[in-house]
């Protein structure tokens, strides 16, 4: 299953509820205000890494991110941009979609 | 409300505001002037030019106070005034000149 | 709105304060909240802007907008000086939280008028505590 998340971590529990609940080996795709989960030397990257050992793969809009001044150098280590062909690759990709809004 | 210049159209708000800032040319800022029965002379193409420059760093139209003031830093203090610039731009500098710049309407400018 | 524009009002001077607590783009508040604060520059009256929270990021550096096909609208900040506002604070944990410094945020200045036209920087970092009690001190508080 694709997971899309596209609150801020920082004013929303978005996030988290998407974590504690996509299973294991899911994808997990940021956009619009939900990047700034990926910049690097939050809080939030031991909730990624967390993820990542349980196989969760992480996705950035790059597009968004960019326009937030978050260039890849600042998103966190294992986070894999996308551009809008990615984003439709990965929708195509997954059986289902959720998003939390 | 296009407008038609030399053959071609170029698409402009209700109020005469040019849509796409990329479509100005100084032969459209004459134009338009013209419309309005205007002749552009030195005096105005230096205001006119500066509210380009002040666009393109800054990305807004300025308020006719901040205009006033930067003019009279760029262009001296007998140009710094709104006496000047009114009788430049007599519908308002900067509803008027920020027209024949091509630049939307300044914010809160009503 | 000219007379108040003109200093020729009644002369009654408040302080307002206007709070940005969001990131840009992903919803309008920030676009929202810059748009009144170039109007209400005109009324002359005492503002101060802060951004907290996720408001840091609309001050970040390098916005690239070509791909989301929004108007990058950060370079309107720089103009804040010329609308004679400046006492903008950044809260410093709010910075820190999302792993930025002042280095990561534009340089946003004024002109001294009464200091040989010096320019100085209009950015303020301040803590939680500071921060608290300028709220307190403040007229009317905008939140955006």
């Amino acid at each position: 299953m694709l997971h899309i998340v596209n609150k801020s971590p920082f004013e929303r529990n978005a996030l988290e509820s998407c974590l504690r609940l996509a299973a294991d080996g899911s994808a997990v795709l940021l956009i619009e205000d939900g990047v700034v989960a990926a910049a690097s030397n939050t809080r939030f990257g031991g909730m990624l890494a967390d993820g990542m050992k349980r196989d969760l793969k992480f996705f950035v809009l790059s597009h968004d991110a960019a326009a937030r001044g978050l260039a890849p150098e600042r998103l966190a280590p294992g986070v894999e941009t996308v551009d809008y062909g990615g984003f439709v690759d990965l929708v195509t990709s997954h059986d289902t979609v959720q998003s939390w809004l | 409300m296009p407008l038609q210049i030399d053959g071609k159209t170029y698409e402009t708000d209700e109020e005469g505001y040019l849509a796409n800032l990329g479509d100005w040319t100084p032969e459209l800022a004459t134009a338009m002037a013209t419309a309005d029965g205007a002749e552009l002379e030195d005096n105005h193409w230096e205001v006119i030019n500066f509210l380009r420059e002040y666009y393109e760093e800054y990305q807004i139209a300025p308020a006719v106070r901040v205009l006033t003031k930067a003019i009279g830093k760029k262009l001296g203090k007998d140009k710094g005034n709104s006496k000047y610039l009114y009788e430049l731009f007599p519908y308002g500098p900067a509803k008027q000149a920020c027209k024949y710049a091509g630049l939307p309407k300044p914010t809160g400018c009503v | 709105m000219d007379e108040a524009g003109n200093g020729g009002g009644n002369g009654v001077t408040k302080k307002f304060m206007y709070m940005n607590r969001k990131a840009p783009y992903g919803t309008v508040y920030a676009l929202e909240s810059l748009e009144v604060v170039l109007i209400a520059a005109a009324f002359e009256q005492d503002i101060s802007v802060v951004f907290a929270d996720d408001g840091v990021y609309q001050l970040m550096k390098g916005q690239d907008t070509e791909g989301i096909g929004m108007k990058n609208f950060s370079p309107a900040y720089a103009a804040l000086g010329d609308y004679d506002i400046n006492k903008i604070y950044i809260e410093r944990e709010s910075l820190e939280e999302r792993g930025l410094s002042l280095d990561d945020l534009q340089a946003l200045t004024w002109e001294d008028e009464d200091d040989d036209w010096k320019e100085k920087s209009s950015l303020h970092l301040v803590g939680r505590d500071e921060l608290a009690a300028l709220i307190a001190e403040q007229d009317i508080v905008l939140s955006f």
